[in-house]
């Protein structure tokens, strides 16, 4: 009796088990089959970018496979990089870049720290009215703004409109907001005992934040620094508005102004331009994907 | 090195007095312990002697100067915090020499005092760490280096062993007690441990409701408590408190627990206790070990009584055992081999030479 | 003896009446210097967004040369234009259709690659958010080219099929269905990436409960999952719905808001009749028409993060 139990339950027990683990392999099969349909879902335009811009002008009107490349060239590179005008447009984005997350830094890790350590009149208000602001998407202020700058223009004689550096006056609306709100969850997230402990030994207020916190909230630093970068040269609707002459245009306008003439498309060109204007964000996602990853989550996890 | 005096210290939140005027002298070089329950103000007014909270009332003293308005950093004080606070970026001896580095000390200066600092807790081999890289233990070591290497005229301790496992704490408690034996400075120590407060004090600051309860030596506050508070608040099992009357039985003095139990008074206790009226609602209060099993001969003042035991644990050395009386749960401690069973009857005494009378409305001990 | 009583009395009460202005100073001396440090975020919300933000309202009131004032005279005009209703129609198409997609496809592949061995996600998770990391302008550029009219890889591929060949931004409906297409493939891996973060922080004490309770997959995912995740899904969306809502970049560059206005939303057509036909105030009427919508979902996001503020 107590035998055919026995046999009885050993294997239905091991049927069970592999019913489990064959669900279980199931399911990973069927989860790396979606999630390559996703993949490729995600990578064709940028793959695309690539393999025409390894075409020849000649070889894209032959309308041939167009996934394939039968005769790779660098000659739409070579254009690229020897046109001075391209290479204006990337010197222009690259220098808006850099000093907009310069200024982006200088002006929101002050305010950050006095607003996550600091109180005074008005500072909670002042801590959402910062989040309110990074709720306002650029495409409701571009009119009213390109009106006062036109108005101030008149009024002082001063003509920012047209001008590359108009753009850094404009481009910290996008990311100060953003900015000063994730380094207020990191300055937040650490301990109160850290300050009270650098105050005990001498520090002041200015030394707490550049040799306690900053260090400390780096993580948060980069990740910030990172999103200043890229929505700086992502942009595109400021300048597209507040800049025209060609050498004062950055990389996304400049691509599709001057590339696109009329109704004749430089294929080639425009997907070696788009690629290189994609480009800095993708190499600097490539090495630091944590850090764009913690600030991307940041916005809405932390605070 | 110095003293520190706190001159009635009020701290007030708003509406509520979290510290409701601390009278309290501290000698040079001694340690002194603050301890009560949570919410009791005991941080809040270490943290005031720091500089950390501004105070509302009264006036607090470092080495004869009023500190009041003096930023922490100028008051020349060190503290320990209970999450230790060190500096996550700093390798232990880059924080062990912040504060002397932003004094911009001489560098051979600075390296001396962290290497002597780091000798004293036996740190040496962690010097190029990160606090992250460190145990609890050895966090809590070098955050007490943090506050040696200052030399500073006080320390400051808030709660520092309660993130540390029963074992380490024990540990830890011997290595602040020999540091300070060496350094000598004056301490202020905030725990809510009673333990840790007898252990390591010189003097001990019973605090309650943001008042000081009682200051005196570890001996004192356990045996002349001044308050029901200070009496159960010290010790471990706490003191029992037995509801009783005081009774006059031809010329002598008698205590009555219940109808059945009542027992004479020892002398000294009845001319100690003449004088209260035999109308007031009183306490026995009657700490463990002098509840213990009745033994064959017979000794002034400890009496004999029966009881039935709700629930005993052996400890090893010792059983404690748990009965109630007049609805009080009482504690004792009992020899391993009287014979203490859960829910059986047993023949204790009780040893009035050490009792207390409190006074069942005020809680103060008569 | 007396001296030692006195002093300190002494000392307390001279020092009453210095202690209580100096204190204040100290206090207002550190929040000063808070200020000031809050100061150029201020000054730059205070002008460079607070302001023209009002300023939009009074341009609204003004006439194409903005030299009267015509009241509300920009709105009758918008309200009685067919274009104007199409707008909103195509606005509210084009957000709610393509904000609903990227959720669902977030979450979806959220829980595939939460599903794969931990060791291989850091490259998938890579991968998948590529879109969201080149900047849209130039992304879309490749999307325009995938889609051209005569030499779409599209089409050629799907010819093998016998299928097309589409007109994929010729045709009013199927340029919808292009503009939202590369919307969803920009946005979707954000929610991705959100959703990830939030599925982490579920512990796995709950499902391993749920198991043992007997729930399925299913039931894990509805009763354990959603609930742990309703606030990052709250957030998530409604932020996506704001910038969604409001988007520019690729409706610009692959329709320009064409064929024949079946495309525009408000950002796009705002841009066409203010900028390109320098019309401000009506440019400025017409962006206005997004701030109902952006307000309800940055108070219902506002009230999300305080509750998640007091939770915690």
């Amino acid at each position: 009796m107590t035998t055919l139990t026995i046999d009885k339950a050993g294997p239905t027990r091991k049927a069970k088990y592999g019913s489990m683990s064959r669900d279980r392999a199931w399911a990973l099969r069927w989860s790396y089959f979606f999630l390559i349909i996703f993949a490729i879902f995600s990578l064709t335009p940028p793959i695309y970018m690539l393999i025409t811009s390894l075409k020849s002008s000649a070889e894209i009107s032959a309308a041939t496979n167009p996934w394939w490349v039968f005769h790779p060239t660098l000659e739409n590179y070579v254009g690229l990089l020897t046109s001075n005008q391209f290479l204006r447009f990337f010197w222009n984005s690259a220098m808006v870049s850099i000093f907009v997350v310069t200024i982006t830094m200088l002006i929101s890790v002050p305010a950050a720290f006095a607003l996550a350590r600091m109180r005074f009149w008005g500072s909670t208000v002042l801590a959402t009215g910062v989040f309110l602001t990074y709720l306002i998407p650029e495409t409701l202020l571009f009119i009213p703004l390109f009106k006062m700058f036109a108005v101030f223009g008149d009024f002082t004689g001063i003509q920012l409109i047209n001008k590359w550096y108009v753009l850094l006056i404009l481009y910290p609306t996008l990311t100060v907001p953003f900015c000063t709100w994730i380094m207020i969850g990191y300055f937040a997230s650490i301990p109160k005992e850290l300050d009270e402990a650098a105050i005990i030994d001498g520090a002041s207020w200015f030394q707490t934040l550049t040799r306690i916190f900053i260090p400390v909230a780096l993580p948060g630093l980069i990740a910030a620094t990172i999103f200043a970068f890229t929505v700086s040269w992502a942009q595109f609707l400021y300048p597209l508005v507040f800049t025209t002459s060609t050498d004062q245009l950055v990389m996304p306008v400049g691509i599709i102004t001057t590339l696109i003439k009329g109704d004749v498309f430089n294929w080639g060109q425009i997907m070696t331009g788009a690629l290189l204007g994609a480009a800095p964000p993708l190499i600097i996602y490539a090495f630091l994907m944590d850090y764009y990853i913690a600030g991307l989550t940041a916005g809405a996890t932390k605070g | 090195m110095a003293e520190v005096n706190l001159r009635k210290v009020v701290k007030r939140y708003d509406e509520v007095e979290a510290v409701r005027g601390i009278d309290l002298d501290i000698a040079d070089h001694e340690f002194v312990v603050l301890v009560g329950p949570s919410g009791c103000g005991k941080s809040t007014t270490l943290r005031m002697i720091a500089g950390l909270e501004d105070i509302s009332d009264g006036d607090i003293m470092i080495g004869g100067d009023v500190v009041n308005d003096v930023p922490p950093k100028d008051r020349d004080i060190a503290m320990v915090f209970q999450n230790y606070a060190l500096y996550p970026h700093m390798t232990v001896a880059e924080n062990m020499s912040f504060g002397l580095r932003l004094k911009r000390y001489p560098k051979a200066e600075i390296k001396a005092r962290v290497d002597e600092a780091a000798r004293m807790l036996d740190i040496v081999e962690l010097i190029d760490r990160k606090p992250k890289q460190l145990s609890g233990g050895q966090r809590q070591r070098v955050a007490m280096g943090r506050a040696i290497v200052r030399n500073p005229k006080v320390f400051l301790f808030d709660e520092p062993l309660s993130n540390l496992d029963a074992k380490l704490r024990v540990q830890m408690r011997i290595e602040i007690k020999k540091v300070h034996q060496k350094v000598r400075t004056t301490t202020v120590y905030v725990t809510h441990d009673q333990v840790e407060a007898m252990t390591l004090a010189d003097r001990v600051v019973v605090m309650n409701h943001g008042r000081i309860e009682q200051i005196g030596t570890p001996t004192e506050l356990y045996h002349k408590p001044a308050t029901r508070f200070v009496a159960s608040f010290i010790g471990s099992p706490a003191m029992n408190f037995i509801p009783c009357r005081l009774e006059d039985a031809g010329g002598k003095v008698q205590i009555r627990l219940s109808d059945k139990i009542v027992f004479p008074l020892p002398a000294a206790q009845a001319a100690r206790y003449q004088k209260i009226p035999r109308t007031d609602k009183l306490l026995l209060g009657i700490r463990p070990e002098h509840v213990t099993e009745a033994s064959a001969h017979v000794e002034p003042g400890i009496e004999p009584f029966d009881a039935v035991l709700d629930v005993t644990e052996p400890m090893g050395m010792e059983t404690l055992i748990y009965f109630t009386m007049q609805g009080a749960q009482v504690c004792g401690r009992v020899n391993p081999n009287a014979g203490a069973k859960d829910g059986a009857p047993l023949r204790l005494a009780v040893d009035l030479n050490n009792m207390h009378l409190l006074n069942e409305v005020t809680g103060a001990v008569l | 003896m007396a001296d030692v009583a006195l002093q300190p009395n002494r000392a307390a009460t001279a020092q009453a009446a210095r202690k209580r202005s100096s204190l204040q100073s100290v206090l207002q001396r550190k929040s000063t210097i808070a200020f000031l440090m809050a100061l150029p975020l201020i000054l730059l919300i205070a002008t460079l967004v607070i302001y023209p933000a009002f300023y939009a309202l009074h341009l609204a009131t003004l006439n194409k040369s903005m030299a009267r004032f015509v009241g509300l005279g920009n709105f009758e005009f918008l309200f009685k234009r067919e274009t104007f209703w199409l707008v909103v129609k195509q606005s509210c198409i084009f957000a709610i259709t393509a904000v609903m997609f990227k959720a669902l496809l977030g979450f979806i592949i959220a829980h595939f690659v939460h599903n794969i061995p931990a060791k291989g996600q850091r490259k998938w998770r890579g991968m998948l958010l590529v879109p969201w990391v080149i900047p849209p302008a130039m992304s879309t550029l490749a999307w325009l080219w995938l889609f051209d009219p005569s030499y779409s890889a599209f089409n050629y591929t799907l010819s093998f099929f016998g299928i097309g060949p589409i007109p994929w931004t010729g045709d009013a409906y199927w340029a919808r269905f292009s503009v939202i297409l590369v919307n969803i493939w920009v946005g979707a891996p954000f929610f991705m990436i959100m959703y990830l973060a939030a599925l982490k922080s579920v512990p796995d004490q709950l499902y391993e409960a749920a198991a043992i309770d007997g729930a399925n997959w299913w039931q894990r995912i509805w009763y354990v999952t959603l609930p742990m995740m309703r606030n990052i899904i709250a957030i998530t969306t409604l932020f996506s719905l704001i910038v969604t809502f409001a988007n520019f970049d690729i409706v610009r560059i692959l329709t320009a808001g064409g064929p024949l206005d079946h495309t525009h939303i408000f950002a796009t057509w705002a841009f066409r009749v203010g900028i390109e036909g320098s019309d401000i105030p009506l440019g400025a009427s017409v962006s206005l028409f997004m701030v109902p919508i952006l307000a309800v979902a940055a108070i219902f996001i506002l009230r999300d993060i305080s509750k998640r503020g007091n939770e915690a």
